[in-house]
């Protein structure tokens, strides 16, 4: 096995790489042009039709409507660009790192308090097993 | 002659600015974590730094996917606080140093390390929070401040050798300036965290004291961690650290270290902190 991408065998962790770049590059676009007040206001007037203006695939728009931020990622959303979308919605970072882990609000943020997720076998890539 | 005296490194989260933006550093959430940045703030007023090179990475704020320069120096004048979505932080411009930007630039281009040199960029909170937690909320920022934006955010991020050497061959620019200056360089960023897919929020404190012991006194072996080893221990933001390595490659081997702060969490992320002078002219 080549070592070179071993890190798409970390769990739970998709590494925005080149590739994922360009497959995400419409998607990551349409992101950085809600960070200009007139694009946000035509964006919440209609999201489908605004999402169409994109030449960005119908997985994509339909992850953005759904808010469903691991399917963004797979199909090449990168964190940061994400950030405008849920800035957008008025919702904190951690609220919605919280929607991504399949745990409620109250019990991530705790989590954060107690220390955060700790490092585990199962967490992150300990070799072939 | 111009020279670096001291190193500050510091997790740049922005939850940290809006704290101090929206009056709640006293919460009890915050407190702990602005008490830990008490020493420095004292520090720098006695230290008083001409320049701060200020090393940190844009977020999607000023390079979006059309470019993403792995190192970019900025030679302008002044530079915005961003919007990032929010409207821009409540907090001064920062004007830069176009003259020894330039000169680094310059210098470390032909010394093999092949910087973009940017010329307008808004500046988001990987840049401002750092000053927020140095300088407090002054009028003015209190110093010239030469930002150097390193490229984390797209797979790969420079190697943690290639941040440790260009550090060194910013140490060699900035002596070889004419004008007498006081300058400090800053590492930000980090430390362990990561803020997506279903791992988000590991914290691996493990991991950061001993990246926080090492950066100190084993910064050689320090640089020759690989990529994998910050993805899958630190998380996959994690990877910011890197950047305290050009930081430390800019100081002397010796130096004396005069403040370290840990702190979980602040949104997301550990937050960690150094201060590192000088002790003695290099070699």
């Amino acid at each position: 096995m080549s070592d070179e991408k071993l890190y798409k065998k970390i769990p739970g962790t998709t590494v925005f790489d080149a590739s994922m770049a360009s497959i995400g590059f419409h998607l990551n676009q349409f992101c950085m042009s809600l960070m200009k007040a007139p694009n946000r206001e035509r964006f919440y007037a209609d999201q489908k039709a605004y999402l169409d203006e994109w030449p960005m695939t119908e997985d994509q728009k339909q992850s953005v409507l759904d808010r469903d931020y691991n399917k963004m990622m797979s199909l090449g959303g990168n964190i940061y660009f994400l950030a405008k979308i849920f800035s957008s919605d008025g919702i904190s970072f951690q609220d919605a790192a919280s929607t991504m882990t399949g745990m409620t609000l109250p019990e991530y943020a705790q989590m954060m308090l107690d220390g955060g997720r700790k490092p585990t076998e199962d967490n992150t890539y300990t070799g072939d097993k | 002659m111009a020279k670096i005296t001291a190193g500050v490194a510091t997790s740049h989260v922005p939850a940290i600015g809006a704290a101090i933006d929206n009056k709640k550093t006293q919460d009890p959430y915050w407190q702990p974590l602005f008490e830990g940045y008490e020493y420095g703030k004292e520090w720098m007023k006695e230290q008083n730094p001409d320049v701060v090179i200020l090393v940190f990475n844009d977020h999607a704020s000023a390079f979006d996917l059309n470019f993403v320069p792995t190192f970019a120096i900025a030679c302008g004048e002044e530079f915005k606080p961003a919007d990032e979505g929010w409207g821009p932080r409540p907090v001064p411009n920062v004007q830069g140093h176009p003259q020894l930007a330039s000169h680094i630039a310059q210098t470390v281009i032909q010394d093999n390390f092949d910087l973009t040199v940017v010329n307008t960029m808004d500046v988001d909170h990987g840049l401002t929070v750092p000053l927020s937690l140095m300088f407090g909320e002054p009028e003015n920022w209190p110093a010239k401040i030469i930002p150097i934006a390193v490229n984390v955010v797209l797979y790969p991020a420079p190697s943690g050798q290639r941040c440790f050497n260009l550090g060194k061959a910013i140490a060699k620019a900035v002596e070889s300036f004419d004008d007498d200056l006081n300058v400090q360089i800053w590492g930000t960023g980090g430390m362990s965290h990561q803020l997506q897919g279903p791992r988000a929020g590991l914290i691996n404190k493990e991991f950061d004291n001993d990246f926080l012991d090492q950066i100190v006194d084993n910064a050689e072996e320090l640089a020759k961690k690989p990529h994998f080893d910050y993805l899958n221990e630190a998380g996959s933001e994690g990877i910011e650290l890197v950047m305290w390595l050009i930081m430390r490659g800019a100081l002397n081997d010796d130096v004396e270290l005069k403040k370290r702060f840990y702190h979980v969490p602040a949104s997301n992320t550990a937050v960690g902190h150094l201060i590192l002078e000088n002790k003695q002219s290099r070699k």
